[in-house]
């Protein structure tokens, strides 16, 4: 039988770049094929040709055995491919009804919506495949798992049975990727056939029956989770052996640096997102935040660094008050922050290298001498952050937007590790970075915390927080659930603890936080 | 294996960093497309200067019957436009050179004088281009949209004439130099207005300049029909005293005074301030991402009404320009809209301050050719006008430019920073 898809030879050049260089792929039918590739691998570009947002400059594709031409999405969803984008694409304010048949809506009587009938297949549809939703809610209203089940009820609704899925994980829970997990275990049981992106290995393990690895733009190669392990899938998506694990030593944990208590913040819309949270960070230790987007890490993070001025509560930076200081006073303290959204807050993309290594030490000797800026100093400080950092540019007066994910982020670091500093808050450290970078940036997390540095952590990623904190906190609707030692902590309790268990169900709650 | 391996492995040879030779070329770069803009201008307004003709338009309807005449004609036509045109705004090579040898000859210069009179009326006209082009380009650097130019150009003007002839006995050197700080405070308190409305409470910047365009003028309207008016008829101010003209420099009838050479220094301030001082940088930073601004301790807030201030003042040294260094009064009609036009000059000139005096020398020698291909070829001035505006099409749509000469190899700049969308 004829697989349900077949690229064969696909090719696609941006200016400058091969994006895909002859890449094969077969989607047999009822098969979970997962794409696996760092950032930049031409996974999501190979994904964009075949739901016809891209024309290929060379290949072809066979749905069904058959060639097809993809030129829009319109043609991929008349073929029955569907995707479901990193970023969902629902109206927030509307219904899950509404949303689902948005763009081919059903009428009766001319132009009138016939949204009851819809519903009732939606809901025929969501009990077949056990994706539990109330077709009458408000998307605003679902955690962000349900609003991905929308997603895919919404491919269904259109009867596509070819699904992609792109880094369908990265804002779930590990409880929510479980339940994500079975959904499309029990969607291929009915005949459909999944492509799932995604650069996380284990998952590719868990789910994959068979993996299909790119590197630079090419097939790597294609095998099973059977065949093959973490370590050897890690080596094909990155081309060299990489260490997985994180070598440290135990903490030594000093003075304590940062003193959050009872804080209080509020996010842009004025709602609470931070509601009393207290904890201490220790020269010489790595305390990680873990929790799901949008629990009030970044609202924290915010009010700690002066970005956002909390409603009420202290903090204090070696004993001195910084409840509301400014950025500048924060920095001054000897502290360092590597912003969550590097492009948004911590570059200025059109600047060059060297500009951006001194974005918020410019005004202090010997980078400017009063207000007139000393250009040598700025240089030299350049070249010798851009060798010791090991940041791969053409040269100092490059814009950071040349750069790749990884090294406008090294660009960061080098930027604030170079500075003597005592506290660190990075917050997602390593997002959307190939697997070297971050191996990279883990190395010199633990380098600055040996170094006797104060390293509050945040991050989205449960393997991140586990393998570099000494101390876990979690964080659930702007709240502290739990402050837990690392090496006596398990995923499946960090996982219960961020979808919002209380701590006293747990088996081994070690040091909870008391509400307030 | 271990990390240390790993970064071993990883270690490339060290990027060499190259010195500035990339970044010349880059400049030289850049300048290629607004060239083709202006290129492809003239030869889109050559359209227009046909059409406009109604005996051209005429032999082009019989253009199947005898081509040859219809293309002739217009050829000649183009040729007599675009050579008055130039002999307009530079002057008659012919008229220079002949003028040259008389005053080598006989002593006598005024042929010589004569004949620059072209190339005068160029500097001239381009000198309120360059300050006004200035206040705007330091604007979008700071991601701020200054509309208001031509209000700060008024109210710099009116503070300058005011100072110009109500001080008397003062001597040049101090005169002067007080008149023309009367102008630019002007100009910059009146933006600031502005820059605070925005910093504070976060009022878009094009509206409130709009407005406060319409407050100066209506405001010189009565400070000229009134408290300012000289005695007489008209509603124009008392005369400016000497003390406080901008210095001539070249013999009657040339009209050439030291603010030509003020704008350019002025234009030297303006990259220095935004290049080698860390106001500059603060202000930069503010306008390619006001966010990192903000993560990197600078004050947005500050920065806005910092920039607007000295755009206001850039602006208001336009004004204050035409009053001491060309009318030496003022009168409502004085400004022929230098400070919309500056808008303009400000994107064709990429808001870099050299681009700046570029685009305005451009937009002076327009300026000054039109009346000459007015007079000389009987061509509508509004043809310079309809030149001008598809200048700035096409240097507003550089996609467009790409496509019709196919340079493909024209990047995008990383560094031009226009404005941000309605409250951003």
């Amino acid at each position: 039988m004829a697989p349900v898809l077949e690229l064969r030879g696909i090719t696609k050049r941006f200016p400058g770049v091969l994006a895909n260089d002859h890449v094969d792929f077969t989607l047999e039918e009822g098969e979970i094929h997962a794409l696996l590739g760092e950032n930049g691998a031409g996974k999501t570009t190979l994904m964009n040709i075949l739901y016809g947002l891209y024309t290929p400059d060379e290949g072809e594709i066979y749905v069904r055995g058959k060639k097809a031409e993809i030129h829009s999405p319109a043609d991929a969803i008349d073929m029955g491919i569907g995707m479901v984008h990193q970023h969902f694409m629902l109206v927030p304010v509307m219904t899950v009804t509404e949303n689902i048949v948005l763009g081919a809506e059903p009428t009766r009587f001319g132009p009138f919506l016939n949204l009851r009938e819809a519903a009732e297949h939606i809901r025929e549809l969501s009990r077949t495949y056990g994706l539990e939703v109330d077709p009458d809610a408000y998307i605003r209203e679902l955690p962000v798992g349900v609003q991905q089940r929308v997603e895919i009820l919404k491919l269904l609704y259109r009867k596509a049975d070819i699904l992609i899925l792109d880094e369908p994980t990265a804002v779930l829970t590990p409880q929510e990727v479980e339940e994500l997990f079975e959904v499309i275990r029990s969607l291929v049981a009915r005949g459909n056939s999944v492509i799932f992106i995604t650069h996380k290995l284990k998952e590719v393990m868990t789910i994959a029956d068979r993996v299909t690895v790119l590197r630079q733009g090419r097939v790597v190669g294609t095998t099973t989770p059977a065949e093959t392990n973490e370590q050897e899938l890690a080596a094909m998506m990155v081309g060299r052996e990489v260490s997985l694990v994180v070598d440290k030593a135990p903490a030594q944990p000093g003075d304590v640096v940062l003193t959050v208590e009872d804080l209080h913040v509020l996010d842009d819309r004025g709602e609470p997102a931070v509601r009393g949270v207290s904890l201490e960070v220790r020269a010489g230790e790595i305390l990680g935040i873990a929790g799901v987007q949008g629990n009030g890490q970044t609202e924290l993070v915010e009010a700690i660094t002066g970005l956002r001025p909390p409603l009420h509560g202290h903090i204090r930076i070696k004993g001195m008050e910084t409840t509301w200081a400014t950025p500048r006073r924060f920095f001054e303290t000897g502290a360092a922050h590597v912003p969550e959204d590097r492009q948004r807050d911590g570059l200025v993309l059109s600047y060059p290298v060297r500009d951006n290594l001194v974005l918020n030490t410019y005004y202090k000797p010997p980078f400017a001498m009063g207000f007139l800026i000393k250009e040598k100093p700025i240089e030299e400080n350049a070249t010798r952050l851009v060798q010791e950092f090991d940041i791969r540019t053409p040269d100092i007066y490059t814009p950071v937007s040349n750069l790749s994910g990884g090294n406008q982020q090294k660009v960061i670091v080098a930027r604030e590790f170079s500075r003597p500093i005592d506290l660190l808050v990075a917050s997602q450290p390593t997002r959307g970075l190939d697997v070297g970078s971050i191996e990279y940036i883990h190395r010199r997390l633990v380098e600055k915390r040996d170094q006797g540095c104060a390293v509050l952590l945040v991050s989205s990623e449960l393997d991140e927080i586990m393998a570099l904190s000494d101390r876990i906190a979690v964080m659930y609707e702007g709240q502290i659930m739990a402050v837990l030692p690392a090496e006596a902590t398990t995923r499946e309790q960090l996982g219960l603890l961020m979808a919002g268990v209380r701590p006293e169900t747990l088996s081994q709650p070690v040091e909870t936080v008391e509400e307030s | 294996m271990s990390v240390q391996d790993v970064a071993v492995q990883k270690a490339a040879p060290p990027p060499t960093p190259t010195l500035r030779p990339r970044r010349w070329v880059a400049a030289l770069q850049s300048l290629v497309l607004p060239l083709l803009a202006i290129i492809t201008a003239l030869i889109a307004s050559s359209v227009f200067i046909i059409i406009s003709d109604t005996e051209l338009l005429a032999l082009w309807r019989d253009f199947f019957a005898a081509p040859s005449i219809a293309l002739t004609a217009s050829a000649e036509k183009l040729r007599a436009a675009y050579s008055a045109l130039l002999t307009g705004g530079l002057g008659d090579p012919v008229r220079i050179w002949e003028g040259l040898r008389t005053w080598l000859a006989t002593g006598d210069n005024t042929a010589f004088i004569a004949s620059l009179e072209g190339i005068d009326r160029t500097l001239v006209y381009s000198t309120p281009y360059i300050f006004a082009g200035l206040a705007v380009a330091l604007g979008f650097r700071c991601g701020l949209f200054n509309i208001g130019a031509e209000g700060q150009l008024f109210v710099g003007a009116l503070a300058s004439a005011y100072i110009g002839y109500s001080i008397k006995g003062l001597p040049m050197i101090i005169h002067l130099p007080l008149a023309l700080a009367a102008g630019a405070a002007a100009g910059a308190v009146w933006s600031a207005i502005a820059g605070v409305l925005k910093a504070y409470t976060g009022a878009h910047e094009v509206v409130t300049t709009i407005m406060l365009n319409y407050v100066a003028f209506r405001l010189s309207d009565y400070l000229l029909t009134g408290p300012m008016k000289r005695s007489g008829f008209n509603p124009v101010t008392p005369p400016v005293e000497p003390s406080a003209w901008l210095p001539k420099l070249a013999p009657d009838p040339l009209r050439f005074h030291a603010g030509f050479f003020l704008a350019l220094a002025v234009a030297y301030f303006v990259y220095w301030f935004l290049w080698k001082t860390t106001w500059g940088f603060e202000i930069r930073t503010v306008g390619a991402n006001p966010n990192a601004a903000k993560y990197a301790g600078m004050s947005v807030a500050r920065n806005y009404i910092i920039a607007m201030g000295v755009s206001g003042a850039l602006a208001g040294l336009a004004g204050t320009n035409e009053i001491l260094g060309v009318n030496h009064f003022m009168a409502q009609a004085f400004s022929s809209g230098y400070g919309f036009d500056s808008i303009a000059l400000a994107l064709l000139g990429k808001s870099h301050p050299l681009g700046v005096v570029l685009a305005s020398l451009l937009w002076g020698f327009l300026r000054a050719g039109a009346t000459r291909m007015q007079s000389a070829a009987g061509i509508p001035i509004d043809i310079v006008q309809i030149v001008q505006g598809m200048v700035i099409v096409f240097v507003a749509a550089p996609a467009l430019v790409r496509m019709i000469w196919r340079a493909r190899f024209l990047e995008e700049e990383a560094e031009t920073i226009f404005t941000r969308g309605w409250g951003a």
